[in-house]
């Protein structure tokens, strides 16, 4: 709202986030300029002042030639850049960009590690290092955490030797912690604010986008050059002390086997045009189902525990507490409390089970041993390494890619229970799969049991919603569900109490932890006048994660309260602050401001952390504390304190002159001049030496599956993705079998895999059928008219779809070759008032290096009419 | 009387997502295109493709592109809607008195006074209304009477994201309405106007910020109530019967001479026919 240039790209913001985009629309209403860059022309660009079509997978061409431009014609926001970012930062001598090793950075070798992780290569990061110093552990997004092994020489090798007083004075092992931290610290980096020496990270980024000229982006994206100069100008006109741009993405950046890295792309731009920490700036991630944000806060994901701790890893050097307290926290930046957030994390596990003696449970907590996300979690069950699966609001059989693999997987379970408002098509594999009704599967034969839960709905529960912006907004029940149905709360409760008896009376270590699990969610009383009434009470959950003293149980008001020491519990350190006393959920407040007012809404709900809604937010005031400019004032220095509009993300009474204390911990090792306070230099990061395991610098590669030669580079793909290559995943590219780009994608008349959708007559009769968008050019040229049965067909497989025949589609020319683009919406399948063949039969098994994100949104296919 | 309400769509920032369709069902309980199993179009991605008894809103989706993409490159969407004009057509012909105008000068039709003779179906400039094959009686917006009763935005406004439906008193709305249209207006963009000022039909209470011309999004340029000619079709009603009558006693009279040559019994016969005629 705050924006003068939204640039929405990798989503169809119009279509499948249509409430946030009403935002959008007030900002345009209020006179800002609107982009969509899209394969398709959609609702989206419907909306936009200007549409820049491009080839499915090629965004990282399109922006770093934003960055080439921005660079090139000295239109980035040079005070912010040496300042805020570690432009002026020298990296090592050793350190080989893609400009000189063909497309590959320095220190790539063979993957040796379990195949189930799937790696092609990997990466030893040693040489991305900064000339000196600490760079700060593998965070999220570690390889680790998807099956590398830790080779962060800062943390390994380098340390022994090197570190200033380790050997001298073995730290204690035990609390407090922060003798330990102190000992981890290195002093900061050499820096050149001129910017001019060649191992500086902005002339390292400079020449790595040197070939990313408008011509190359045209070649690589089919963008025309005019609509991609439109945009690079719109952009930098709108980023400047005075202005602002946004950027908004979703699942069309995230799912490609480089997804992270086109992310950092987007990062790194508005880095340089200074659009970080800003109002009406940043880079939102749209998410997509409801409550996305929060189970990745409280994660539903297996590589990390709560507020984006690392998960307990048997790759890594994780052995005892310390060692985990050693490998993951960052002595200088705030993650130097880490030991305050695990152990009061460890505390809200296992309560008063959780002491100094025990390391607070930590052996009890269970470890991960490799990747463990969906994509090799499939191939394990189609192994038979899998005996059961919870599937509760997700529907595999037709959501997830390579269906027809997943759903075989399905039948090689002993037991399958599926929580959902309707029999899916994940519950129903095993008697109406297309499988089975080919004969390829036979119901008789398949073992796996199959329970079937009934859900309760939104109205019907009280719980909360983290959304896009980390909002969290209470929702209250309005009535019991139907019959059986019952809150994923309560089933969630349920079946830990079980499990808990169950495992009372075991001996054995490995059942300790669970039966040292503090699970005390029962309802002090029972709803008055409800069916349910061992309904438990989610503001308990809230409390836990929220935290307090475990001596008193008084609720804590903030993560600066948390200590190391078992004092306090808190299951979530980014949430703490939301439930600061009893009867005071800061998500229930309603309480907007006023027109007049300064539009931030602090009185409207909780934003994470510490009800902060925009990060890094010091950098909206120049070096010297003073807004950036009158029109863009958002936190300033007012001569004593940090103030203005928002919470501001810095030590409240740290002067904008305050020097780094080169012997501190934490924020006292950072600058006043240092926004960034996450990362380990206090600054945004234009060159990422840690973090990420294929490159410190985005690189444009091709799809795993594309009909075009990389055009910017020898090496086609990422040397380090993911690739599980099987018959039943058979991938194919630069085949001619196989000439057009494929790309799948949701309607907003349907929501996912349709369970909350097709079921309703009231939106399946808006989109009842299957269909694939041709261009004229493309069907044209296969006889296939409007409304025509046509044949899609990938390596995987093949479906039949309706033609909408439609010029909102164009073929684009790559490298001096036509290339059509296709799209599927994936709504539909076998189960459900309306049907249609399932989308994800075409899709393939393949994945990001860094979390396993599979490569939805551009592969191969072809088209003929049936 | 309250204060005339009514509707201002804006079409330039309709997104198209029939939000306003699902709202209208969902708060009037109306039923789906064979209840629900409908089949796609091809036009676009318009599948309920028009307002009747089962659609009281209705997105049109107009694709505007030139075979380079770049001359032309426009996908327009409009929710459709009764407009509850001043001069209602359907009000005028109901034949029960069913279609009423409200005290908030909306125009709705009471299901309890329907018989489902279809005679506002062609009285309505717009196709707005049709049957609704459950209940067999006409319908067609009501701009939620019931909610405006008791103080509520109509279901689709309040539905939806974008704020291209917006409510409230007309005079406000219509305000609005000119400063978007100067505000388009400065930003280049000479081409919008409003829809559903007094020139049509004494002013539309749901009228339209447009961006082409009305036939592009199926709307008539200048819609005629049905009692626009009836001075005209009274007239021919009125001189046909003159003819008629004078037909009738030219014949008569030749008749008579007739008769006076044949008998009586004809016109006897008539008298019996008149009788029968007025007994019911």
């Amino acid at each position: 709202m705050h924006s003068d240039c939204i640039v929405i790209e990798g989503s169809n913001m119009a279509e499948c986030h249509p409430v946030a985009f009403r935002w959008v629309m007030q900002a345009k209403l209020a006179g800002a300029t609107v982009i969509h860059v899209d394969p398709r022309f959609t609702r989206t660009s419907a909306m936009a002042d200007i549409h820049a079509p491009l080839r499915a997978g090629t965004d990282i061409a399109f922006l770093g030639g934003l960055i080439h431009h921005v660079i090139e014609h000295e239109k980035y926001f040079k005070e912010y850049v040496v300042h805020y970012t570690n432009a002026a930062t020298l990296v090592r001598d050793d350190f080989k960009d893609t400009e000189e090793l063909e497309g590959v950075f320095s220190g790539l070798h063979g993957y040796d590690g379990d195949p189930l992780n799937g790696f092609v290569g990997q990466y030893d990061t040693a040489s991305w290092q900064y000339v000196s110093g600490d760079t700060g552990t593998q965070r999220a997004g570690d390889g680790a955490m998807t099956g590398q092994v830790s080779q962060n020489p800062a943390k390994r090798g380098d340390m022994a030797g090197k570190g200033p007083e380790v050997g001298a004075n073995p730290p204690p092992q035990g609390p407090p912690f922060d003798g330990m931290v102190r000992a981890m610290k290195k002093p900061p980096p050499p820096r050149d604010e001129t910017l001019q020496d060649p191992r500086c990270v902005f002339q390292i980024v400079k020449r790595h986008f040197s070939r990313y000229t408008p011509e190359m982006v045209e070649r690589v994206t089919g963008c025309p050059k005019d609509v991609f100069l439109k945009v690079a100008e719109a952009i930098t006109r709108n980023s400047n002390p005075e202005r602002t741009t946004a950027f908004c993405y979703a699942v069309g950046w995230t799912q490609h086997t480089y997804g992270p890295q086109l992310i950092g792309t987007c990062a790194m731009l508005q880095l340089l045009l200074g659009n970080i920490g800003r109002p009406g700036g940043g880079i939102l991630a749209l998410r997509g189902h409801a409550t996305i944000q929060g189970s990745t806060d409280i994660p539903t994901l297996y590589h990390s525990i709560h507020g984006y701790m690392p998960a307990l890893s048997t790759l890594k050097q994780h052995e005892t507490l310390a060692d985990y307290l050693k490998t993951e926290t960052l002595p200088a930046s705030y993650w130097s409390n880490t030991p305050k957030f695990f152990v009061s994390y460890l505390k809200s596990m296992y309560g008063a089970a959780a002491t100094v003696e025990n390391d607070f449970g930590y052996g009890w907590h269970p470890r991960i041993a490799g990747d463990h996300s969906h994509l090799p979690m499939t191939i394990a069950m189609m192994e038979g390494r899998v005996k059961g699966m919870f599937a509760m609001g997700q529907n595999p059989a037709v959501g997830a890619q390579n269906a027809r693999l997943q759903r075989k997987a399905l039948a090689k379970l002993e037991w399958l229970v599926v929580k959902d408002n309707f029999e899916t098509e994940t519950a129903a594999f095993w008697r109406t799969s297309p499988e089975v009704q080919n004969g390829e599967l036979k119901t008789e034969e398949i073992q796996t049991e199959v329970f079937l839960f009934p859900s309760a709905q939104v109205g019907e529960m009280d719980g909360s919603f983290t959304n896009t912006q980390r909002l969290v907004q209470w929702h209250a029940k309005a009535a019991d569900p139907p019959g059986d149905c019952r809150s994923d709360l309560w089933f969630t409760v349920h079946l830990g109490k079980r499990l808990k008896a169950h495992y009372a009376a075991s001996t054995l270590p490995r059942d300790q932890g669970i039966k040292h699990l503090v699970w005390d969610f029962d309802a002090d009383h029972p709803e008055p006048g409800s069916r349910i009434p061992d309904e438990p009470d989610a503001r308990k959950v809230l409390r836990e994660v929220n935290g307090y003293r475990s001596a008193d149980g008084r609720h804590l008001t903030s993560a600066a309260e948390l200590k190391d020491d078992g004092s306090t519990t808190c299951a979530s350190w980014i949430y703490c602050g939301i439930y600061p006393e009893p009867g005071k959920n800061l998500a229930e407040s309603r309480v907007p401001d006023a027109p007049e007012g300064p539009q931030t809404h602090l009185g409207w709900a909780f934003a994470w952390p510490s009800n902060r809604r925009t990060l890094y937010n010091r950098a909206s005031a120049r070096p010297d504390g003073k807004p950036w400019s009158e029109r863009k004032k958002y936190v300033w220095w007012d001569g004593k304190r940090w103030t203005g509009h928002d919470v501001p993300d810095f030590p409240l009474t740290k002067a904008p002159d305050a020097p780094a204390k080169p012997d501190a911990i934490g924020l006292d090792a950072h600058a006043g001049t240092d926004p960034f306070i996450l990362k380990v230099d206090g600054k945004g990061w234009l060159f990422a030496p840690t973090g990420l395991v294929d490159g410190p610098l985005p690189t444009h590669y091709e799809p795993v599956e594309s009909p075009v030669q990389n055009p910017l580079y020898k090496q086609q793909t990422s040397p380090v993705l993911k690739m599980w290559r099987r018959d039943d995943n058979v991938i194919a590219s630069q085949d001619p079998r196989y000439p057009h780009v494929l790309t799948t994608y949701r309607l907003t008349e349907h929501h996912l895999s349709g369970v909350m959708s097709r079921w309703l007559p009231w939106l399946a009769e808006l989109q009842p059928e299957l269909f694939v968008e041709l261009s004229p050019e493309l069907a044209g040229a296969h006889g296939i008219d409007n409304l025509d049965l046509v044949r899609i067909a990938t390596p995987r497989g093949a479906i039949t779809a309706k033609a909408l025949v439609t010029r909102r589609m164009r073929p684009l020319q790559i490298d001096g070759k036509t290339v059509h683009q296709v799209g599927l919406p994936w709504h539909w399948g076998y189960q459900g008032l309306v049907t249609g063949e399932v989308v994800n039969n075409l899709s393939a098994l393949v994945g990001d290096p860094n979390v396993s994100i599979h490569e939805g949104k551009a592969f191969v296919c072809n088209v003929e009419k049936a | 009387m309250a204060e005339p309400m009514g509707f201002f769509t804006d079409t330039t920032v309709c997104i198209g997502c029939k939000a306003c369709e699902v709202a209208c069902k969902s708060w009037n309980q109306i039923s789906s295109t064979n209840g629900g199993q409908n089949v796609l179009s091809g036009d676009s991605y318009d599948n309920t493709r028009k307002l009747d008894g089962e659609h009281w809103r209705h997105v049109k989706f107009i694709e505007q592109f030139s075979e380079d993409r770049v001359s032309e490159s426009r996908w327009l969407m409009m929710s459709d809607v009764c407009k509850h004009c001043v001069q209602a057509g359907c009000l005028e012909v109901c034949p029960t008195g069913a279609i009423i105008r409200t005290e908030f000068d909306t125009v709705v039709i009471q299901q309890d006074a329907c018989i489902g003779c279809r005679a506002c179906l062609p009285a309505c400039p717009f196709g707005v209304i049709d049957i609704n094959p459950v209940t067999h009686t006409a319908q067609k917006c009501t701009l939620c009477y019931d909610r405006m009763q008791v103080g509520m935005t109509p279901a689709c406004a309040q539905a939806c994201p974008t704020a291209s439906i917006q409510f409230g008193p007309l005079v406000q709305l219509r305000k609005k309405a000119e400063d978007r249209v100067a505000q388009l207006h400065s930003q280049g963009k000479e081409e919008a106007y409003i829809y559903g000022d007094e020139a049509i039909l004494g002013g539309l209470n749901s009228f339209y910020l447009l961006v082409d011309n009305p036939e592009v999004y199926g709307l008539p340029v200048a819609p005629k109530l049905p009692s626009r000619n009836l001075w005209r079709s009274s007239f021919a009603a009125a001189f046909g019967a003159a003819v008629l009558g004078l037909w009738g006693l030219v014949s008569l009279r030749t008749r008579k001479r007739g008769a006076k040559a044949e008998g009586p019994s004809s016109g006897d016969g008539g008298g019996d026919g008149g009788k029968k005629g007025a007994a019911p």
